[in-house]
């Protein structure tokens, strides 16, 4: 993503806001476009949308360094792209292309970066607690500065690991922080029918340090978890992020008909008030940072890199069928 | 299969599953289904629609995203008076249950002297080839097969996969039952009338003189799709499959095996030290000196299962693959 054209006299602050509004809108429309492939079948597999929840990834990312550490989900594309993966391959591995980040073998569920910290996405619901963990224990033994930021969603609340390792972290003051996207829904359910009490008391339960945010806000987002890792680079221990979000799409592509677990009305009441986009374009032009021009600008620049990179996958071979047998060892 | 005269109702494997659950939820207030997103959404697969609403909630529960919770929650509800049914979405999630249902649910009968049992069914998946990369594609059921207190079910048809699962709710034993999600959308002859189908009794799926083809799962159609391409070269395959893995009938497989004389194994595990090693070795010891041949196994390669189409396709056992295989251990030439 190229740098956004800021006018001379703008604030850090303002120049910030430029730079999350870019990043969210280039999340938009590459998961716009992962979906009109997937509809064409032209990607496999399955995908989860992360569009709506865009000001999440951007907002914390926003507050790491590059060799910050982060681990993502299923729903992972945002956070990765956050992190600064490149559209290119990005796309290439969600078409299964050797050009991806993973050569094909992770596909949209497990991308992977250690060029930018991506320890990795993960299909296992709360499967990458223990790594984020693990990469801030790394962190803390080998003095390095960093943090490891772990994202997963509400759902993952219902697994024990996540205590397991919030414990162990509190106890030895690791440098991590736990993200918890709240969009409500665990998969087909609300998360009132499977979420008991108020998860911020469960981490302050282990006296890690926890607050909340609008997650439709990208720069509360990001202030908010400025703080948040200044305190884990401190080396005053873990912290957790509770942050207020929708999906705006289904769980899947394929989940179109959604009234049986919840409302129409409900959607396009995010969608229309809540859409983190629109609520940074009030601000930027309310602000006078930027106007009709420039936003219409920064779309089209970015739908171009997007229409190249989608152009670069589908172009991009296959790996050889006798790669399968490469990567299982070191 | 028993004979039948007339045309026999046609279901899906998902449908004849959705019917087992409901016909012993009916005949038996204890029975109860416990699982992620398993009431109104009727599992991700889609296949127990319309259950919460002749049961209720109660009845089909949903739980959080806490495998290792409610799986030893049904432990401890079938050990004190229910029938509990736990559905685990993905067979790759077993890594999360595995102590409630090794350590916990397959000891508690023995363990105790016999004075504790366990009457639950975990129901779960296998399978590859839905692009949907390592830890959604695995065939894990060797696993289970390794615990003893365990039994191990594998349906290969609708009509297997209904009668099998009435006998499995009905059993006083942790009983894992495998649906390949490939398979869900398979039609096959499903009478009206009860039935139940005793677990531990393997079935000729099809009869034959030249090789045995033992497979099971999603393995089984492979086999007969194999099965049918080798006749075109006046070779004839029988295929046998086991149904369940834990009890197993052996008797059956070496039958068949002493005489073809030859046999392939297929499961879609990991072929090392997977089910088919263990079939493997119950054959050439039961059949060795009608054997012409070492029995050939054929699994998943030694890989995780890789996202990418061309990738994924090469891991797991096809038709041409077998067909490969089989003309091979018949010394024919392609
Ligand atoms: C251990 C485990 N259990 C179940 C699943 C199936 N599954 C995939 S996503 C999902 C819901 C996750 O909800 P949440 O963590 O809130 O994330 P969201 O999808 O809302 O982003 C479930 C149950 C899984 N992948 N892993």
């Amino acid at each position: 993503m190229t740098t956004a054209p800021v006018q001379p006299g703008v604030s850090e602050d303002q120049a910030r806001a430029l730079r999350l509004y870019r990043k969210m809108l280039a999340i938009r429309l590459f998961e716009e476009r992962v979906n009109d492939l997937y509809t064409r079948a032209l990607m496999p597999g399955l995908a989860h949308l992360y569009i709506g929840e865009e000001a999440v990834a951007v907002g914390v990312c926003e507050a790491l360094h590059r060799d910050d550490y982060i681990t993502s989900t299923h729903r992972g594309h945002g956070h990765c792209l956050a992190k600064g993966a490149a559209l290119d391959r990005m796309f290439a591995e969600l078409l299964g292309k050797e050009a991806g980040y993973c050569k094909g073998k992770g596909g949209s569920m497990h991308i992977a970066d250690p060029d930018t910290g991506n320890l990795g996405a993960n299909a296992i619901v709360a499967g990458s607690a223990g790594i984020a963990t693990g990469a801030a224990f790394s962190a803390k033994r080998l003095g390095n500065g960093r943090v490891a930021a772990c994202f997963f969603g509400e759902g993952a609340l219902g697994q024990g690991v996540v205590y397991e390792v919030m414990n162990m972290a509190a106890v030895w003051k690791l440098p991590v922080i736990y993200v918890c996207e709240n969009n409500l829904y665990n998969e087909y359910t609300h998360m009132s029918e499977t979420t008991a009490g108020d998860p911020m008391v469960r981490a302050a339960g282990f006296g890690v340090h926890a607050e909340s945010v609008d997650g439709q806000d990208a720069r509360a987002v990001y202030s908010v978890t400025a703080k948040l890792v200044e305190h884990a680079r401190r080396g005053e221990g873990p912290v957790f992020l509770w942050a207020n979000t929708y999906r705006f799409a289904g769980h899947h592509v394929g989940d179109i008909s959604r009234e049986y677990y919840r409302a129409k009305q409900e959607e396009t009441l995010w969608k229309t008030e809540r859409d983190p986009l629109k609520i940074m374009t009030a601000w930027l032009t309310a602000n006078r940072v930027a106007d009709a021009t420039w936003l219409d600008r920064a779309h089209s620049e970015i739908q171009a890199e997007i229409e190249n990179a989608v152009q670069f996958a589908l172009a991009a071979p296959y790996p050889a069928p006798e790669k399968v047998v490469e990567d299982v060892y070191a | 299969m028993p004979e039948v005269a007339v045309a026999v109702r046609e279901l899906t494997l998902g449908e004849a599953v959705k019917e087992a659950l409901a016909e012993e939820m009916r005949r038996d207030p204890r029975v109860f289904i416990i699982g992620e997103d398993v009431a109104e959404a009727g599992t991700t697969f889609k296949v127990l629609t319309g259950l919460v609403q002749e049961f209720g909630p109660e009845r089909v529960l949903d739980t959080p995203i806490s495998e290792p919770g409610f799986t030893g929650i049904g432990v401890g509800a079938a050990m004190t008076g229910l029938r509990p049914v736990v559905d685990i979405m993905f067979g790759d999630f077993a890594g999360l249950i595995m102590d409630q249902m090794a350590n916990q649910a397959a000891k508690v009968h023995y363990m105790s002297g016999g004075r504790w049992k366990v009457p639950m069914v975990l129901r779960t998946t296998l399978g590859a080839t839905r692009r949907s990369a390592a830890q959604h594609s695995q065939s894990l059921h060797a696993w289970f097969c390794h615990i003893p207190g365990l039994k191990v079910v594998l349906p290969s048809t609708p009509y297997d996969a209904k009668g099998l699962l009435k006998s499995a709710i009905r059993d006083d034993n942790p009983v894992v039952f495998y649906e390949d999600k490939m398979m869900y959308k398979l039609k096959g002859p499903v009478p009206e009338e009860e039935y139940t189908i005793p677990l531990g009794i393997a079935e000729v799926k099809r009869m034959g003189e030249d090789l045995t083809i033992v497979a099971t799962s999603s393995m089984v159609q492979v086999a007969l799709g194999a099965a049918k391409l080798l006749e075109e070269y006046d070779v004839s395959a029988e295929v046998v499959d086991p149904r369940t893995l834990w009890p197993l009938d052996e008797e059956t497989l070496i039958e068949s095996a002493r005489k073809t004389s030859r046999v392939m194994v297929i499961d879609e595990g990991y072929e090392r030290y997977g089910a088919g090693a263990e079939l493997t070795t119950v054959i050439q010891a039961g059949a060795f000196y009608d054997l012409e041949a070492p029995v050939k196994r054929i699994g998943a390669m030694h890989v995780p299962i890789p996202f990418s189409p061309p990738l994924e396709d090469a891991t797991v056992p096809t038709e041409a693959s077998v067909f490969q295989a089989a003309m091979a251990l018949c010394g024919r030439k392609l």
